[in-house]
């Protein structure tokens, strides 16, 4: 669906342009781009262009953060955040790409499976830093150097420790099929965020969507991005989470609010958010050069750190007050199976919880 | 144009007019604005995926439950709000206008502070309030009551919570129309029903009532369109609540990949409907005078309340206790605590949430500055546009006025989403690019506020008596001329209401930005319901303030303003 909208809308306006960005995206992808290193040059040119805008799915205190430290290092470069939802922000940025509005220069999704569609579109720019290049295992980098994983962070239940007992808390999906439940969750949105659409195509391949169509039948509360419900349980207008960012848990944790994380026994659902760099970015220079800062050792620390998710960089350690990745039983991502089956979510999804 | 020629309006233009090529060019404004994204609206419902004729949209839309859902929970929805709009807004209306109530101008001011809150921030403020768990209302009834944590006292996320949000943002609509059409009664007509023996309520019968009665059913109208295309408040309480009203199921088409076909068909019972209640409207009030602005007039005439006018106050101010002070109490609770739902105490109380919505947000300089041009501009545009339209359908200075005044009117008919959409469609390829711009908002802006502005003006017009145009067209000022120097002064406190009105229309406008915007050419409607989407209430509480103080300082500069009037009420001095 996503590919005869998208190849239609060309067909329609058969713009040299777009033309010429299929041929030069082409001979690309034969190899990947060479490591470039962070050079002077880089930065006076970026600061030349003074400024960047960064489309992120991040939840916004999160983008905001890693914006202010990119400019108190690369001072006269400001980062303008516009954050939204994965599925909103694709929406934007086709809207945009389809008009000629060249606006973005990097963009960040929680959604991987768009990455295959901006490859796809001949949207992103091939850019790979020496950092990227030495310590991001390739598994975690586009073979064309288009994109790369920014992030990892889980969608995982969790509870209100002021409304909930440690011990009464749901341990798994099943658990919250409980009648008990019914009218006391919150859960986010597959058709606006991204994160619960990669987290509801794990569900649906593990558990099927059986699951789905019992939760349904509980009266949760629905709300859009998976940044919101974390929120909805700090502030107490439900005792459990059925899906949302656990990294947005681990920080309301660290700001002594009462909610906590749970890592169902199913697996919980894994998220990796990749950025890139667009093709038509206004300032390419200063896209770069914020590239390769939110990939390097300073930039993905400052993400960790602030947030409690996950780099794949080499360098970077884990928040220690964090349970580790490894003794978590994770459901495996699949950004290609996401991709097919993004329509049939949507579709279902709404049938079932009829928003 | 034989309907035209039949009234001695118009005979007088056999003479060359300069009214004529303003007129050409409002009209050809207006088909711009409206005619062109409203014929790719039609366009679009009538065609498949492929561009072919197809109608298949139409039965999907009449066959699928859901579509008829959406659509029964909107009429349902606007009836009901309508209905207690009215009921909240004519005792209201009736009591500042006509009574020695005290305080009046400060419920005038609260209905205007209600009239200017942005429907969708009162929505926030109202889960702060009324959210079963978290909202403040509710803790209090546990606290005061010692329920047990999961009872609670409201549910904003339902349908009865929407009504009553929806109302209290609504109401205001009425009541303005109504209250200025109370106040321009003059006493004389009362008087003459008294000395002629009729009673207090004959009086009331006879003689007050019909003559508000067209503001009213005008009133009732704009309450149920305007309730009927809101989409900030359905998006905010509705989806939540697991229901769709017809514009978040439109809104719901444009996901990608975007189903513009059945959204433009979609839109196509709410155009039908709000033809069916214009035509309904003038079909009412058409045949009746309403002339009671002539040369003379005689103030309006108090009723005495005597003891219950007290009593009455103290019921006025505990209505508008739900539009105004409770909601910007939790505004104001959540700016400053660090978790929204928490009262904030000295001890608690942070300016977190104000450093992180000016200091951190990126977007906040931009979308203030971008809301700003585009509000002074849409006002200022729409307003010039509006005066000379109402002025020409009411007159039926030209022929062809009743299209003018359907052009006018048809936007409150495309829910600001759907006119988004048509806008997108007829703005991002040439010959006219204006995606991108703010030009392609201004647009957007001036449409969507023109109907309500409309019929601000028009009623306005209509009890202002052709006597006085008369006079000066008789002594040889053209009509261009005699709608600024005689007309528009006499108007003028409704054109400076209309201004502010289109003003702060523009600033609380969501539907149709949400589609327009890119990320050059955001506004602060846009910002706050992103802030929503993830959850961030400290901040939109800030920047929900913020665009208040803002909007009061608008309207209550432009009061004061020498040589304005200083007061909207109209009065014959």
């Amino acid at each position: 669906m996503t590919k005869s909208t998208l190849s239609r809308r060309k067909l329609l306006e058969s713009s040299a342009a777009a033309a010429g960005a299929a041929l030069f995206a082409a001979p690309l992808r034969a190899q990947a781009p060479a490591a470039g290193a962070v050079t002077p040059e880089l930065i006076a040119a970026a600061r030349k262009e003074g400024k960047v805008a960064f489309y992120s799915a991040m939840d916004l205190p999160v983008s905001e953060k890693l914006a202010k430290a990119f400019e108190a290092k690369y001072s006269g470069i400001a980062v303008r955040v516009e954050r939204s939802g994965s599925e909103r922000i694709f929406q934007r940025v086709a809207q945009e790409m389809a008009s000629n509005i060249h606006a973005c220069d990097v963009i960040n999704s929680a959604d991987a499976a768009h990455f295959i569609a901006f490859k796809r579109e001949g949207w992103l720019a091939p850019y790979l830093s020496d950092e990227m290049a030495q310590h991001f295992p390739a598994q975690y980098r586009d073979p064309d150097g288009l994109f790369v994983t920014t992030r990892v962070w889980l969608c995982s239940l969790g509870y209100n420790a002021e409304l909930v007992k440690a011990e009464e808390a749901p341990r798994s999906f099943a658990d919250l099929l409980d009648p008990k439940w019914a009218g006391k969750m919150v859960k986010a949105h597959p058709a606006y965020s991204g994160t619960i659409m990669t987290a509801t195509f794990q569900i649906v391949r593990e558990l099927g969507w059986g699951y789905f169509e019992k939760l349904a039948t509980q009266r949760v509360m629905q709300v859009q991005s998976a940044t919101d419900p974390p929120k909805k349980l700090a502030l107490g207008e439900r005792a459990v989470m059925a899906d949302g960012n656990d990294y947005n848990l681990l920080q309301l944790m660290d700001q002594g609010r009462q909610v906590r994380p749970i890592y169902p026994t199913e697996g919980t659902p894994t998220i990796t958010g990749p950025s890139g760099i667009f093709a038509s970015a206004p300032n390419p220079n200063a896209a770069r050069l914020f590239q390769a800062w939110l990939h390097s050792r300073e930039g993905q620390q400052v993400l960790v750190d602030f947030t409690g998710q996950h780099s794949v960089h080499a360098q970077v350690t884990d928040k220690p007050s964090h349970k580790k990745l490894s003794e978590i039983k994770l459901m495996k991502d699949d950004p290609a199976g996401v991709e097919k089956m993004s329509d049939e979510i949507k579709a279902r999804y709404q049938k079932l919880f009829r928003v | 144009m034989t309907i035209a020629l039949s009234t001695p309006a118009s005979r007088r233009l056999v003479r060359f007019d300069m009214s004529w090529p303003i007129l050409a060019i409002v009209a050809a404004v207006l088909v711009v604005l409206i005619v062109l994204p409203m014929s790719w609206l039609v366009y679009f419902s009538l065609t498949d995926r492929t561009g072919a004729l197809t109608l298949d949209n139409f039965i999907q839309l009449a066959t699928d439950p859901v579509f008829l859902e959406p659509l029964g929970t909107t009429l349902l929805l606007a009836a009901s709000s309508a209905a207690i709009c009215c009921a909240v807004a004519a005792p209201i209306g009736w009591l500042v206008a006509r009574t020695d109530m005290p305080l009046r101008r400060f419920v005038r001011a609260l209905v205007t502070a209600s009239f200017v809150t942005p429907p969708f921030l009162g929505a926030i403020a109202w889960e702060l309030l009324a959210a079963p768990n978290s909202g403040l209302l509710n803790k209090i009834f546990r606290a005061v009551t010692g329920a047990p944590q999961d009872e609670y006292l409201f549910n904003i996320y339902s349908l009865g919570g929407l009504i009553f949000v929806i109302s209290c943002y609504t109401f205001p609509y009425v009541f303005v129309l109504l209250a200025n059409a109370l106040d321009r009664i003059p006493g004389d007509l009362e008087d003459a029903s008294s000395i002629l023996g009729g009673s207090a309520w004959t009086t009331a019968r006879r003689v007050t009532i019909p003559l508000a009665m067209p503001a009213l059913i005008a009133g009732a109208l704009v309450a149920f369109l305007q309730a009927m295309t809101l989409f900030g408040s359905p998006a905010i309480l509705a989806i939540p609540a697991g229901f769709h009203t017809m514009t978040t199921k439109i809104w719901s088409l444009f996901q990608y990949p975007p189903k513009l076909q059945l959204a433009a068909a979609a839109s196509m019972p709410l155009l039908l409907l709000t033809i069916v209640l214009v035509r309904g409207e003038s079909f009412v009030l058409g045949r009746r005078g309403y002339a009671v602005v002539g040369g003379r007039q005689g103030d309006p005439r108090l009723v005495a309340l005597g003891a219950g006018r007290w009593v009455a106050l103290a019921v006025v101010l505990a209505v508008l206790c739900c539009p105004v002070f409770l909601p910007y109490g939790a505004l104001l609770n959540a700016a400053f605590a660090p978790v929204a739902s928490q009262f904030v105490t000295p001890a608690t109380a942070t300016l977190h949430n104000i450093t992180f919505a000016f200091f951190e947000v990126s977007a906040t300089s931009l979308a203030f500055k971008n809301t700003m041009i585009l509000c002074s501009l849409a006002a200022t545009i729409g307003t010039v546009l509006t005066v000379v339209i109402a002025y020409v359908t009411t007159r039926r200075a030209i022929a062809g006025w009743r299209a003018l005044e359907f052009l006018a009117t048809a936007p409150v008919a495309v829910p600001g989403i759907v006119l988004g959409v048509g806008l997108f469609l007829s703005y991002t390829r040439p010959p006219f690019v204006l995606y991108g711009t703010l030009w392609i908002l201004l647009v957007a802006f001036v449409t969507i506020a023109m109907p309500a502005a409309y019929q601000q003006l028009q009623s306005a017009f209509r009890v202002v008596h052709t006597d006085l145009e008369e006079a000066s067209r008789i002594l040889g000022a053209t009509r261009m001329r005699t709608l600024w120097r005689i007309t528009t002064p006499l108007l003028r406190t409704s054109v400076i209401a209309t201004w502010c009105f289109i003003f702060v229309g523009v600033i609380r406008e969501l539907s149709a930005a949400v589609i327009l915007f890119t990320s050059e050419t955001k506004v602060i409607s846009v910002l706050i319901f992103d802030l929503n989407e993830s959850g961030d209430l400290g901040a939109i509480a800030v920047l929900g303030l913020i665009m208040l103080i803002i909007t009061f300082t608008v309207v209550v500069t432009i009061n004061r303003l020498p040589g304005f009037g200083g007061n909207v009420r109209l009065r014959n001095n």
